[in-house]
């Protein structure tokens, strides 16, 4: 049985990390809130970009010779897996949940005689690959100075993505993301970057229009296509960006209310503690004034 | 006609308009309701969307303009002429500058003329700007 003393010492103790707590959470809703505002600030872009690129590739992709980048190598050997976490911890199972699929799929891929290489994005990942997956990490790209993210950060991942797919290094990449759905929601998700993918549905609404193209096709195709990498790298920080402080947000929801349960519950022990002191004084009073 | 002019960051102009003169890859056009449907690259130069009582003016570099039922232009970098200064523009010279000498390291013909051409579109922009 604690003392009284221990019980109130511990009762401060919860009552600080539910302050802690409390602010993480209302610093993540402030932050969530710029996230989503940039991640829909860039939609018409990445959505525009991707009905152009997919009309294109459609009507290129039929003939084979295209650009690799939307054809592919011809092989099917080695994978890239770019990992996407956050750089911090403290976010539910966000990190963890895209560690989990990433790793699902290098897995996979080992067990179908592959070659599988790393690259990871936010420091959190980068820990949980070097633990599991020590020999297949080649890269880490750290973006732990940068409060918010612009299009040139995401620009320099591609390039350094880009750079390797010219030098040969791998025939396939896949980034590993988060996509927010709402705050108690976040898909990890896998997306083919190299070569292009495109969705069905975006593709065919621009395919009826015949359009004209300055320079020619081919040349707007090789101008368009590693832009494209760099266009999706960007909606996929963004998107986990938000969905980073949408799980923390909720996360730290729960720690408060868990918080809140443990100091009701330390309070009730604390009183009845206090009680049982008092009553046990006066059975002692009263037992030794009916001794006299 | 409806014009949007975007970048990867936000969505800076989206009204209906008059015309828009397109600084494409191989020469200024305008554009005008119920034009051809016409996809173009861009080169380093002034956008302009030509509104009823309003004109307004836009520095983009690197992207394209899908011209269909409207006019989007989609460029990396899209700034209002008015927030275009000298330093933004020594920025980017210096990356022009950067890729071409990379360019002519590692690249042959076409991607060293495609550099090279980037950065002298750089310089004429600069020019007209009075940057130089």
């Amino acid at each position: 049985m604690p003392s009284l003393k221990d019980l109130k010492n511990r009762i401060e103790s919860v009552k600080n990390t539910r302050k802690i707590t409390k602010a993480m959470q209302m610093v993540a809703a402030a932050k969530l809130r710029r996230a989503q505002d940039s991640a829909e600030a860039s939609r018409p872009y990445t959505e525009r970009f991707n009905a152009v690129l997919g009309a294109l590739a459609s009507a290129n992709a039929a003939g084979s010779g295209g650009p690799q980048l939307l054809v592919g190598t011809g092989k099917d050997q080695t994978h890239l897996l770019v990992l996407m976490t956050a750089e911090r911890g403290l976010c539910g199972g966000f990190n963890s949940n895209i560690a989990k699929l990433a790793k699902a799929h290098a897995l996979k891929l080992l067990e179908q005689g592959k070659t599988v290489k790393i690259i990871t994005v936010g420091k959190k990942g980068r820990d949980v690959v070097k633990r599991d997956l020590g020999e297949h990490f080649v890269d880490h790209i750290d973006l732990s100075e940068i409060k918010s993210i612009r299009y040139t950060d995401a620009q320099a991942i591609s390039k350094s993505i880009l750079e390797r797919f010219t030098a040969g290094e791998f025939d396939v990449a896949t980034l590993f993301y988060s996509k927010f759905v709402n705050v108690v929601t976040q898909i990890p998700t896998a997306q083919r970057v190299i070569p292009a993918s495109f969705d069905d549905n975006e593709s065919t609404k621009t395919e009826s229009v015949n359009y004209e193209y300055e320079p020619t096709e081919e040349e707007i195709l090789a101008d368009l296509l590693p832009r494209g990498v760099g266009t999706q790298i960007f909606a996929a920080l963004l998107e986990n960006g938000a969905s980073e402080q949408g799980a923390r947000m909720s996360a730290m929801d729960n720690a408060t209310r868990n918080a809140g349960d443990m100091i009701d519950k330390l309070t009730i022990q604390y009183n009845r503690s206090r009680q049982a002191v008092i009553t046990n004084e006066l059975i002692e009073i009263i037992s030794g004034a009916e001794a006299l | 006609m409806q014009v949007d002019v975007v970048s990867p960051e936000k969505l800076l102009f989206s009204s209906e308009a008059i015309s828009v003169e397109i600084p494409g890859a191989d020469g200024d056009m305008t554009a005008m309701a119920n034009h051809a449907p016409l996809i173009t690259t861009l080169r380093p130069g002034v956008l302009r969307v030509v509104q009823e009582k309003d004109t307004s003016e836009y520095i983009v570099t690197r992207g394209f303009a899908e011209l269909g039922q409207g006019v989007s232009v989609l460029a990396e970098k899209a700034v209002l002429k008015a927030d275009f200064d000298k330093k933004m523009f020594d920025e980017l010279v210096v990356v022009a500058e950067e890729s071409l000498e990379a360019a002519k390291a590692n690249m042959t013909g076409e991607a060293v003329d495609m550099a090279s051409k980037f950065l002298s579109d750089f310089n004429i922009l600069g020019e007209s700007l009075g940057f130089k």
